[in-house]
């Protein structure tokens, strides 16, 4: 039987790859979950922070401490999934999370270890869990971006309850998906009650919002006049300004903070907690001292446009320092009640 | 040698499996067979136990709770109709561009033969991506359904080519002189052979629509699938998120059945021996600008409009990707991963695929439908089951590449079952009743008959796994080893941020090793044999 060239080729790389493919399976470094002894100079980091923002600090420490670091990304609403499921057999040391509701959502499992209290008390006690189990490490305001061409700095609303007017309609930017989002809704209900959160949310999905997957699109929409005003953290237009190669300064899109301690303007921050099983090695207490100290606070300030929570670093430029913002009242540990608010958006038929 | 078959689905042209059995029965160590195939489904299932223990834990209430409500039922509806619609549109082109390139004298069909392959290589989360920076306002249902057409017709369109180019030309012929038009020759007898083609590819793209979360997720349709993302980023709604996935294995079911029901009567058509024969080809004339045209829009849309829009972006942006070492670094862990993922499905579909086509019956054919049930389970469920079962059964592979393999082989499964089955099917079984009957085992015919021939079937099951294992994003975010990236990821993380230029490279790089593997998929097919050489 004649046997087609055609099919001898196929047959050899079908062997080929599978032997490639085992050889390349047998070369196995040492990879796997091994989560090592306190002091060995070994930290396994669950980052729900994005690798391109955090990466260069976790090298510095690497550096400066000698410790090697072993970085998981993912998003941080899936590493919370993932610490949850693995439990006490986390080989993770400590969870560095993009916000709090996150880490209140680890703690609430009982699964983060105190954190020395004088590490974290350099921060104020609003940035930080009442039971020290985390600590935030860098703040953000909500704001709404607008876009300068589309909408005059005079007809910007005072409350972010405006937005439910109709004369915004189809003209806001929401990620309602977003944790950031839902900590600010958690925060109306904390602040009003939940009849106004509810209310607030009835009329801004009346209001036809554009839904958007994350904030970086909303701003980079908004920059382009394609949505007038959008719901978003103050430090995604230094985001959008560095993929275009400018400034926040130069870009269409501008920031404004709601002003008189409006819901609108809540400050929320990304974080870090330290799993139980590593709540005495002197590895994750060095990480978290590096993570607080001056130079990492104005990493944060330069390099990710965000506040820095230590007294004494100056913030970002091109917005007004944190103390001056006029953030409302809340504490964010009052933010834990998550589970209400998600029914809330849920329902408000913002998502599916 | 007369059988072609392709990697993309149970191939079904083989011997009717009614009238054979009892003799391809003695031909398999089916005991043996019986066990392996029964030990691979058990894996595939492994995340079926996760969603049972973890959502039962929930409790009846909290079940009750998010399953009896009307946006459930809606998803549900939203979810078919999108599959329905993607289905039958990829049904249309698929089967359109396949009797173009093997029945007709359009020129340049061997290129078109792979363009029309190519769109595998592109992860649906890059061309609705694609789509969205190119059109302003694109969201929902329609555009949705475009995308994952554009995406997923060349898992109809790769068998059904296959089944075209090896039909059996006679059984036209006949039709032909027996008075019946060009029209309804086609309708009556080329539809027909290639139905369970069609069929295998069609279950493919409605399991692979359920289950994908890149183009419903940027284009905003609201489908089970994004609902589970959804609800995990949530406030990490686990049991939201699990009772959805039930409701997903439930229309699974569904689909599984439908598609059972429409094999059973389906009559099978074999080439009874005799030398291959081209098939006529059909003179298009004047139709052949259409035809031409139809075949340039849907490459243009498919493939074009990605690939100008990662340039677009790749010029406005001044992010850049990390070093070479890194790119490189990346893009060797994607190809590890993938590899090692296609070897291990292989390893398991192997036995099952044997199974199926050597020792058909009821147990071999529930145990085929079972391998798909995980199917069309999204990533991040089958992610967090394989965490449950890393963490509580197999710690010593958790955050291993074989842990991630494993979450390749639970998704990946049918892929490589149908080739292997395809394959074996097609392989004459008189060559083993031969070798047989000169005395040798069971085992020595496994060995020296059954796999040599069945290893092309191999190798297309393995490229089309090793080319969804580099595409697969959320399982493998959540399983991959500490500390290392692939070029999925690497993609993930840069347009997180918005660095777009940053992201293009590994984008295209992903696209470009993808496209091996197709190739080789449309070569096994027969598509790019010379006419001179039948």
């Amino acid at each position: 039987m004649p046997v087609p060239a055609r099919r001898s080729t196929a047959t050899l790389l079908a062997a080929g790859l599978l032997s490639v493919g085992l050889v390349a399976c047998g070369s196995g470094e040492s990879e796997d979950a091994d989560p090592g002894k306190p002091g060995d100079k070994i930290l396994t980091i669950y980052s729900g922070r994005n690798e391109q923002l955090v990466k260069p600090l976790l090298d510095r420490f690497s550096q400066q401490s000698g410790i090697t670091v072993r970085t998981r990304y993912a998003t941080t609403a899936q590493l919370a999934a993932q610490l949850v499921e693995e439990g006490d057999r986390s080989p993770a040391d400590a969870f560095f999370a993009q916000d709090a509701g996150a880490l209140g959502a680890v703690s609430k499992r009982k699964m983060f270890a105190a954190l020395p209290a004088d590490a974290v008390q350099k921060v104020p006690q609003t940035y930080r869990s009442r039971g020290g189990e985390w600590v935030g490490v860098s703040a953000r305001s909500r704001v709404l971006a607008y876009n300068a061409d589309v909408v005059p700095a005079a007809e910007l609303p005072t409350s972010v309850f405006e937005l439910t007017d109709p004369k915004w309609k189809g003209r806001i930017g929401v990620a309602p998906t977003n944790a950031s989002f839902q900590a600010f809704v958690t925060a109306i209900k904390v602040q009003h009650g939940e009849a106004r959160a509810k209310e607030f949310l009835a009329g801004l999905a009346a209001n036809e919002p554009q839904i958007r997957e994350n904030n970086v699109k909303i701003v980079e929409d908004v920059n382009a006049g394609a949505i007038p005003v959008g719901l978003v953290n103050h430090y995604y237009i230094g985001e959008v300004a560095k993929e275009q190669g400018s400034t926040p300064e130069a870009l269409k899109a501008k920031l404004h903070f709601f002003p008189g301690g409006d819901t609108g303007a809540l400050v929320n921050v990304a974080g870090v907690g330290v799993l139980k099983r590593s709540a005495q090695d002197p590895d994750t207490r060095a990480f978290v001292d590096f993570l607080l100290n001056p130079e990492s606070q104005r990493y944060f300030a330069e390099q990710t446009f965000e506040y820095p929570v230590v007294a004494g670093v100056t913030g970002p430029a091109g917005v007004p320092p944190l103390a001056d913002l006029d953030s409302p009242d809340i504490d964010l540990n009052d933010l834990d009640t998550l589970d209400a608010t998600i029914a809330l958006i849920k329902d408000s038929g913002l998502v599916p | 040698m007369t059988a072609t078959t392709t990697g993309v689905g149970p191939a079904r042209t083989g011997p009717a499996r009614s009238g054979v059995p009892a003799g391809l029965r003695r031909l398999a160590p089916r005991p043996a067979l019986l066990a392996a195939s029964t030990a691979a489904v058990a894996v595939a299932l492994v995340p079926l136990v996760y969603l049972g223990v973890r959502t039962a834990e929930a409790g009846a209430d909290r079940i009750a709770a998010e399953l009896w409500t009307s946006r459930v039922g809606l998803l549900a509806l939203r979810s078919l109709a999108l599959a329905a619609v993607v289905t039958a549109a990829c049904v249309l082109i698929g089967v359109g561009a396949a009797w173009l390139v093997t029945r007709t004298d359009l020129p340049g069909r061997r290129l078109f033969a792979v363009l029309a392959a190519l769109p595998l290589a592109v992860p649906t989360y890059i061309a609705a991506f694609a789509w969205v920076s190119t059109v302003d306002r694109l969201e929902g249902f329609w555009p949705a359904a475009l995308v994952l057409t554009l995406c997923s017709y060349p898992y109809v369109f790769l068998p059904v080519a296959a089944a075209l180019h090896g039909a059996d030309p006679a059984q036209e012929e006949v039709s032909r002189s027996l008075g019946r038009g060009g029209w309804r020759t086609f309708t009556d007898v080329t539809l027909r052979q290639i139905r369970p083609a069609t069929a295998a590819g069609a279950l493919l793209v409605a399991l692979y629509v359920l289950s994908d979360f890149g183009a419903v997720s940027i284009l905003r349709a609201d489908t089970f699938t994004r609902a589970i993302f959804i609800a995990f980023d949530l406030g990490f709604d686990r049991t939201g998120a699990l009772v959805l996935s039930c409701v997903l294995v439930a229309l699974t079911v569904l689909l599984l059945g439908g598609e059972t029901l429409t094999r059973r009567r389906g009559a099978r058509y074999a080439r009874l021996g005799g030398a291959r024969r081209p098939p006529l080809r059909l003179r298009l004339g004047a139709a052949r600008w259409p035809a031409l045209a139809a075949l340039v829009g849907v490459a243009a849309l498919a493939l074009g409009v990605p690939a100008v829009s990662l340039a677009r972006r790749l010029a406005a942006g001044v992010s850049r990707p990390g070093a070479l070492t890194e790119v490189l670094a990346a893009a060797g862990n994607s190809l590890t991963f993938s590899l090692a993922g296609a070897a291990l499905t292989m390893l398991l579909a192997l036995p099952l695929g044997l199974l199926t086509a050597r020792a058909p019956g009821p147990l071999a054919t529930a145990l085929d439908r079972l391998a798909y049930l995980a199917h069309a389970l999204p990533g991040v469920v089958i992610g967090l089951s394989l965490i449950f079962f890393g963490i509580t059964v197999a710690y010593p592979l958790y955050q291993t590449r074989w842990l991630l393999a494993l979450a390749y082989a639970t998704l990946f499964l049918p892929l490589a079952v149908g080739a292997v089955a395809g394959a074996a099917g097609q392989a004459p079984p008189g060559l083993e009743e031969v070798a047989r009957s000169l005395g040798r085992g069971p085992w020595t015919v496994l060995r020296t008959v059954t796999l040599p021939l069945t290893l092309p079937g191999i190798g297309a099951g393995a490229a089309l796994v090793f080319l969804t294992g580099m595409k697969e994003l959320p399982a493998t975010l959540l399983l991959r080893p500490t500390g290392t990236d692939t070029l999925a990821t690497e993609l993930w993380t840069n347009t997180a941020v918005g660095a777009y230029a940053a992201a293009a490279p590994y984008a295209a790089l992903l696209v470009a090793i993808s496209a091996v593997p197709t190739w080789l998929l449309v070569a096994r097919s027969g598509l790019l044999e010379k006419e001179d050489r039948r």
